[in-house]
């Protein structure tokens, strides 16, 4: 710790990034993400706004799951929910884009707060079956209320436009979706620096001595849910804005698994782990398709085996990972960064 | 009200309800004797009738031998998983070995894809094929001989359950596994009978089931229901799995027939959500008490 | 002046009768201990006063205050701080955060103001740091540990832990489960002398378990003595200590062995 007056050398102690080298890091980081679309081709791009909404979407779970140690299968229902939202006032409304996201967030808030109501009552598994519950009676409602939704045949949304410019492309996506996702995962960052993140971890570690100890378990249970559901709102409804056209097909059960690999592979109650976990589950498809076309030549029907492929990996990841390297990518960061002692984030 | 058509929806109802409940019964087995929440267990039914496909139209063999195939398969298949993945599991976090199982059942599907690709099939019918009345109602012959062979299985599963050497070690084992230990049950040996004989139960849930639907890679999702109706009967009730089977069967039935086909799985999905909001522990099973 | 009062708790699962109609008076500023031979009802005793336990009968009164009916983060808020028994630490924490845990109830920081880590949030934290490395830390003497995760600290550490946790509550009462069980000689006297400046500087009173009577008799102001749930005595250290009832309970609890391993505890810790 450095010396100054008392006060000042613990709020420094208690910053996110303490050491002058993490800050050459983060402003390094910064310039390559700021350098990024320039140098990048389209492919790229499109992949890297992918990642970013992965990201949002999986540090919400994470603050769930990861940290506060309730278990949901529901994260893809409610990115669903924000992004109908989104899509319905886009088409309804005409309202400004940054007011859709907002509403579409708060809306998945919402519904993500009344599916986390069992958590009151049941823990753990019970908790994460009221979650497949809840993304099952979502599906229906998003297939059924036709005059929101439009049933199965889904929605189209107009790409967004911000100061008169129409982000309809990933390179012009690249500077709304970017932004948003470094602002949410500082936010959870943060959230983890303060009593409502240390509450969140207490419950995992041991819910009834937290209570004991002055935690009100369902305000933080529920609060938990919210703030993760809030995060799949927004990332739901970036989401319908990039791709501009969402069905209920878009957030099957299976997208909910993939955020859930996504943390277990990244590593759980961390904030790297959702960022290292949501990047390379959405890189795997991408290498996986580069292996199959490679191999295409030697193999007949290599392009129907892609899907089948990608499914059997995703399992095997969460398998391999729960088995062997239960503390996901970023223990094995740390173990790196222990090695050269460089790596900015201290969580 | 047409009385004759309640009841042969009510009939058909708890033809399905008799694979729910037999499913179940392998899902409760597993539950008990290892205390995993087994979400794969679609998948392993779903393995089991893809081996009977496999073997009574890939290698064209008679039914009942592909069939006996499919039951060896399913029921080495739940020993491998127990012994490769979830035993070194075991004490461990036990949300991380339910997240096994998803990422298990994740694998299973992409197997069976990648060598039977996902389009959906049908299996060979070996059900007798006469129509079946009971009094007045009419009742489709696959499914009321498929209820007849899962009534059968769990017949004789109660009776191995009760009397059988390997059923009691179970039973010790679920009930206090220290005293099971010291009795000198082989306590891992009783976690390979169970997922052993779980994997024979639902790989002869799905070929049932898939001889009444045809098979595709997605007919895991079965899985989901059981789980509904094990959490609605109480994870540990043998009793429970069996009535809240046919409980839900009954009510998917009739949800289809009167709200519309849409409606079947929302109700279950309806009913999972009111159990766990005010009766958790479910219908019969064990309320779990809380120590500091 | 009490702080506590318990009247006629009566607490069963099933057919263990685990309290009987206990009555107990913590006296403002004091330490009060309870003891009684295993599966006594002590803990059950301290966990009915936190609110885990929901007794069939009785009441809990804190501070002229009837908490019966409080649920158990409601009555950490009026200042009823604890540690457990089997070390309760979060295993996922530092020891820093575990003991700002404990500072919970006393801070405000909202959702919001955590989330940007502007304005207030940072400045509570700030306030609650320095107040804990002030009191606490250097008080127990653990600040080299601060950034340690606590899986991996020795036990008597830990112990030391989970105390600074119920400390920086700054509670009112302060109830320890067996503060120093499993420690060696020199642990113990440690703890012995936390708890009694605890009590002098703190403005703090200490109600504890604790079997090893040469503590006991050492710095408790009244002990109380539960048997098979029922409350058999009650006074100050060295009636108790003559009392025939509570020789009796510990040999009829077959426990002579221990007995006279606490009693010889005494000249030890003495
Ligand atoms: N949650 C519970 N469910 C069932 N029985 C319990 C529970 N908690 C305590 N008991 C029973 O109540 C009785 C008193 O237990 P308690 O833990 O209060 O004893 P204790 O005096 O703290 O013992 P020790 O000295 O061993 O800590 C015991 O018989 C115990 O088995
Ligand atoms: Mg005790």
């Amino acid at each position: 710790m450095r010396i100054g007056s008392p006060k000042e050398s613990y709020i420094a102690d208690e910053a996110l990034f303490r050491t002058r080298t993490q800050w050459v890091w983060l402003w390094l980081l910064l310039a390559v993400l700021i350098a990024y679309p320039f140098v990048a081709n389209l492919y790229w791009l499109f992949l890297v706004c992918l990642i970013s909404i992965n990201i949002i979407s999986a540090t919400g779970l994470n603050i769930l799951t990861g940290y506060t140690g309730q278990v949901s299968l529901g994260q893809a229902a409610f990115m669903g929910v924000g992004a109908y939202t989104v899509a319905w006032l886009d088409n309804n409304t005409g309202s400004p884009f940054f007011i859709n996201l907002l509403a579409g967030a708060g809306m998945a808030t919402l519904v993500g707060l009344i599916a986390g109501l069992p958590s009151l009552r049941v823990k753990g598994l019970y908790l994460a079956i009221a979650t497949i519950g809840a993304s099952f009676i979502l599906q229906f409602i998003f297939i059924n209320w036709e005059s929101v939704t439009r049933g199965t045949r889904g929605i189209n949304i107009e790409p967004p436009s911000v100061l008169g410019v129409t982000l309809d492309n990933p390179d012009t996506f690249y500077w709304l979706v970017m932004p948003i996702m470094v602002v949410m995962v500082l936010l959870a960052a943060n959230l983890f620096r303060t009593r409502i993140g240390r509450a969140f971890i207490a419950i995992r570690d041991r819910d009834i001595s937290a209570s004991v100890l002055g935690i009100n378990l369902p305000f933080y249970k529920l609060m938990s849910f919210g703030i993760a559901s809030f995060y799949a709102g927004i990332a739901g409804g970036l989401y319908a804005y990039f791709f501009g056209a969402i069905n209920p097909e878009s957030f099957p059960l299976l997208m909910s698994i993939f955020f859930l690999a996504a943390i277990i592979v990244g590593g759980m109650g961390t904030i790297l782990g959702s960022i290292l976990g949501a990047i390379f589950m959405t890189l795997t498809p991408e290498i996986l398709r580069y292996g199959v076309d490679i191999l295409s030549p030697y193999i007949d029907n290599a392009p129907q085996i892609l899907s089948p492929l990608r499914t059997a990996v995703f399992g095997a990841l969460i398998v391999g990972f729960l088995l062997f390297e239960p503390h996901g990518l970023a223990e094995i960061w740390r173990r790196v960064r222990r090695f050269f002692h460089l790596w900015p984030f201290r969580t | 009200m047409d009385w004759l058509f309640f009841f042969e929806i009510t009939l058909a109802g708890l033809g399905t309800g008799g694979l729910y409940a037999l499913t179940a019964i392998a899902f409760v087995l597993i539950y008990k004797a290892t205390r995993v929440i087994n979400l794969a267990i679609g998948e392993m039914l779903m393995v089991g009738a893809y081996l009977f496909f496999g073997a009574a139209v890939g290698w064209a063999l008679p039914w009942w031998l592909a069939i006996i195939l499919a039951l060896l398969g399913g029921g080495a298949l739940g020993m491998v998983l127990e012994r490769g993945v979830i035993r070194p599991l075991l004490g461990e976090n036990p949300i991380s070995v339910f997240m096994v199982t998803i990422g298990l059942g994740s694998i299973l599907i992409g197997m069976v894809e990648l060598i039977w690709t996902a389009n959906p099939r049908s299996l060979p019918n070996f059900f007798p094929t006469d129509p079946i009345f009971i009094g007045e109602a009419f009742l489709a012959p696959k499914t009321f001989w498929s209820f007849v062979v899962a009534a059968v299985v769990i017949a004789v599963f109660l009776l191995l359950f009760r009397f059988w050497r390997g059923g009691v070690a179970l039973r010790a084992t679920a009930s206090d596994q220290g005293a099971a230990y010291s009795m000198g049950i082989n306590v891992p040996a009783v976690y390979s009978l169970a997922w052993g004989l779980a994997g024979v139960i639902a790989a002869g849930a799905g070929i049932l089931l898939g001889s009444i639907g045809g098979i595709s890679s997605d007919m895991g999702l079965f899985g989901l229901t059981v789980l509904v109706v094990v959490i609605v009967g109480g994870l540990d009730s043998v009793l429970g799995a069996l009535l809240a089977g046919l409980l839900i069967g009954w009510m998917e039935s009739m949800a289809g027939v009167y709200l519309g086909g849409e409606y079947e799985h929302l109700v279950t999905f309806i009913l999972l959500m009111v159990v766990l909001l005010f009766r958790p522990w479910g219908l019969f099973g064990t309320r779990e008490i809380e120590r500091l | 002046m009490h702080i506590l009062s318990v009247d006629g708790l009566t607490l069963s699962f099933g057919g263990v009768h685990a309290l009987r109609g206990v009555d107990m008076q913590v006296a403002k500023g004091s330490i009060t201990a309870v003891i009684g031979p295993n599966g006594a009802g002590k803990t059950s005793l301290f966990n009915s006063i936190s609110g885990f336990y929901r007794p069939q009968e009785g009441r809990v009164v804190f501070q002229g205050e009837d908490i019966t009916r409080l649920r158990p983060p409601h009555r950490a808020a009026l200042g009823i701080g604890r540690t457990f028994q089997n070390i309760a630490l979060f295993r996922g924490m530092t020891v820093l955060d575990n003991v700002k845990l404990g500072a919970h109830v006393r801070m405000r920081t909202g959702l919001l103001s955590a989330l940007w880590y502007l304005g207030k949030a940072r400045r509570e934290e700030a306030e609650i740091r320095k107040q804990i490395e002030r009191e606490v830390f250097d008080f127990l003497e653990i600040d080299h540990i601060r950034r340690h995760p606590v899986a991996n600290l020795p036990y008597g550490l830990q112990k030391r832990v989970e105390l600074a946790r119920a400390l920086a509550m700054r509670p009112k009462l302060l109830m320890l489960d067996e503060p120093v069980a499993g420690m060696n000689r020199e642990e113990k006297e440690d703890m012995a002398r936390f708890i009694l400046d605890v009590k002098e500087q703190w403005d703090t009173t200490v109600l504890m378990v604790e079997h090893d009577m040469g503590m006991v008799m050492d710095i408790s102001d009244q002990v109380y003595v539960l048997n098979f749930g029922q409350l058999i005595a009650a006074g100050k250290p060295s009636e108790v200590q003559a009392n025939p009832e509570v020789i009796k309970a510990y040999l009829g609890s077959g426990d002579i062995h221990s007995l006279r391993q606490r009693l010889g505890g005494k000249t030890r810790a003495a």
